[in-house]
């Protein structure tokens, strides 16, 4: 079977995030650079899926020429090859991006059986770029997957939902987006990093185009800190709390 | 006239819906609604209260459940009919789909997770990123602006309008549009009950707990209270609790009257899904966790000795 999963170089914010000057974009001089959280989970079931099944995983990402870092560290998770599609290094709109993993994708010999995104992207949270590209391929798609398994050339997938789980069944080549839950990903082993360093990574170039979700600039979300009230220390300040739960109704 | 999509799960209303009706009243213009499935009708004297004058709905042999590629067409249909200036839709992982489908189609930009909108040319909104940290101000380049609402951006107000006039029509569906559909539901994991996004009190524990079994407790608390049972990432990613409980941006969004969070640090993450509850209690050992600076109210102390206390003084109180 081959597979293709979708990733994003993210920067690893930790608490407290700060702009740059013009406030267009996280500073990041200061962060590290990893994949979205699902991502890894995405990461994790195509090779598992490769290790039963042969054939190839292919990655893809559109990005900086840095996201080759990323790529290479989940090309020592058991990846075969790797296509990056290189920007300028500013943030593409969501249909432009769509667009041009549309155009890697055809212009890719390999027509995989299998696409995998995350669910979400951690920064820019658009929910729409899975989508557009199964509609551009013509290909079903089944979102939020939290346990999946190929039979027989259908890809049998649960989401899990408030009510309970639901059951989907879709036949291949389909595009599944996958949760955190999914699967435990693997850490690189050492020989699986040795490796990495050889596998090909192919380098495109794609012109942007002009965005029609146009970010003007971004402002930090104005904090829902508060500072709480110290009822007090252990079991002792339980009826300072029930108090507190009475006068808002709790009980 | 701005057309909102009104989620159902096999009729019962998504309740993120009727704050997404809302924040459309804001926008100054008559407001449609649209379900999805014959079964949403019912809801036309719902969605009549929250200020729809219409109640679209979508009919058809194979919309028995939740379908968003037959969504996202039969979207499509009503508005190259009806041409409304906006469609809207909860910022629910389900609002969300469906919406990205209709823009698919119609090949148009979605700005998902928008706190304020502004109809122009171009359009202009405030959408929630970095889970909920950032708000980037957007242009939205498109005569119809597809966006959804963020959760609990807006408070859902009646005007306490009479039922919205019933109009089904049948949207023509291709069979890709239903190549993907539930094939079943089971409970799976969930124990039934209220859920996470229902509950009006979620009573949540964290690495604290120190494994499954403290986690009858907090059960125990969360039933005395009329509640349900939340949980961190650390707390699903260790086995110890079903992922359907898990609170946070890659778990379940939240916002309860009462949300305890025991033995939970507050990452990042977990913030983003509860900190638009109504009261936040925290029961924490350490007086320098991040969630303390979210909370209302905290016990600096070990859980497994203030809950119990807790149950039995709420026991007690109550008689």
């Amino acid at each position: 079977m081959d597979i293709l999963v979708c990733l994003k170089r993210v920067p690893l914010a930790g608490g407290t995030l700060i702009l740059t000057p013009d406030s267009r974009d996280i500073e990041t001089k200061h962060l590290g650079f990893g994949i979205s959280p699902h991502e890894e989970n995405a990461v994790e079931a195509g090779v598992q899926l490769v290790e039963q099944m042969g054939e190839t995983l292919t990655l893809l990402t559109l990005g900086p020429s840095d996201a080759e870092e990323q790529l290479r560290s989940q090309l020592a998770i058991g990846a075969t090859r790797a296509v990056l599609i290189e920007t300028d290094g500013q943030e593409w709109d969501p249909q432009g991006t769509a667009a041009a993993l549309v155009d890697a994708i055809n212009a890719e010999e390999t027509k995989f059986d299998l696409i995998i995104f995350g669910a979400e992207s951690a920064d820019s949270a658009g929910y729409q770029i899975h989508i557009r590209v199964a509609h551009a391929l013509n290909r079903p798609i089944i979102t939020n997957v939290k346990s999946m398994k190929i039979e027989n050339g259908v890809a049998v997938c649960d989401r899990v939902v408030a009510a309970g789980r639901e059951h989907y069944e879709v036949a291949l080549p389909a595009i599944v987006t996958v949760r955190d839950g999914l699967n435990i990903p693997r850490y690189p082993s050492v020989p699986g990093r040795m490796q990495a360093r050889k596998k090909p990574v192919d380098m495109k170039k794609a012109e942007p185009r002009v965005p029609k979700l146009e970010k003007v600039n971004l402002a930090l979300a104005p904090s829902k800190a508060k500072g709480a009230e110290v009822l007090g220390n252990g079991p002792e300040a339980v009826p300072a709390l029930v108090e507190v739960l009475k006068k808002i109704g709790a009980f | 006239m701005i057309l909102v999509l009104i989620d159902h799960d096999r009729g019962e209303l998504d309740q993120l819906s009727l704050r997404a009706l809302t924040a459309a009243r804001k926008l100054g213009q008559d407001i449609e609604a649209v379900v999805i499935g014959k079964e949403g009708a019912a809801l036309a004297g719902i969605v009549g209260e929250y200020g729809a004058k219409v109640l679209h709905v979508a009919n058809h042999a194979n919309l028995t459940d939740y379908t968003p590629m037959a969504s996202g067409r039969a979207l499509k249909d009503l508005v190259e009919k009806l041409k409304p200036a906006a469609v809207l839709a909860a910022g629910s992982p389900r609002g969300n789909e469906q919406l990205a489908h209709l823009a698919a189609f119609l090949d148009l930009p979605m700005a998902a997770e928008c706190s304020e909108i502004t109809l122009g040319s171009p359009h202009h909104v405030l959408r929630a990123r970095w889970a909920g940290n950032l708000i980037e101000s957007a242009n939205v380049h498109s005569d119809l602006l597809i966006a959804s609402v963020l959760a609990f951006s807006t408070e859902p107000e009646s005007v306490n309008g009479g039922a919205a006039t019933v109009a089904e029509f049948e949207p023509a569906l291709e069979p890709q549009d239903y190549a993907v559909k539930v094939l079943s539901r089971d409970a799976g994991e969930s124990k039934g009950g209220v859920t996470l996004v229902d509950a009006k009190v979620i009573v949540s524990g964290g690495r604290g707990v120190g494994g499954p079994d403290g986690f009858g407790q907090i059960e125990e608390l969360a039933n005395l209270l009329g509640g349900t049972v939340g949980c961190s990432r650390v707390v699903t990613s260790s086995g110890w609790r079903p992922h359907a409980e898990q609170v946070g941006q890659t778990g379940t969004k939240v916002a309860p009257d009462l949300y305890i969070a025991a033995g939970i640090s507050g990452a990042m993450q977990h913030i983003a899904g509860m900190k638009n509850s109504k009261t936040i209690v925290v029961i924490n050992t350490d007086p320098e966790a991040p969630i303390l600076s979210y909370a209302d109210y905290a016990i600096i102390g070990d859980l497994h000795q203030v809950i119990p206390a807790l149950t039995s003084a709420i026991r007690e109180a109550k008689g």
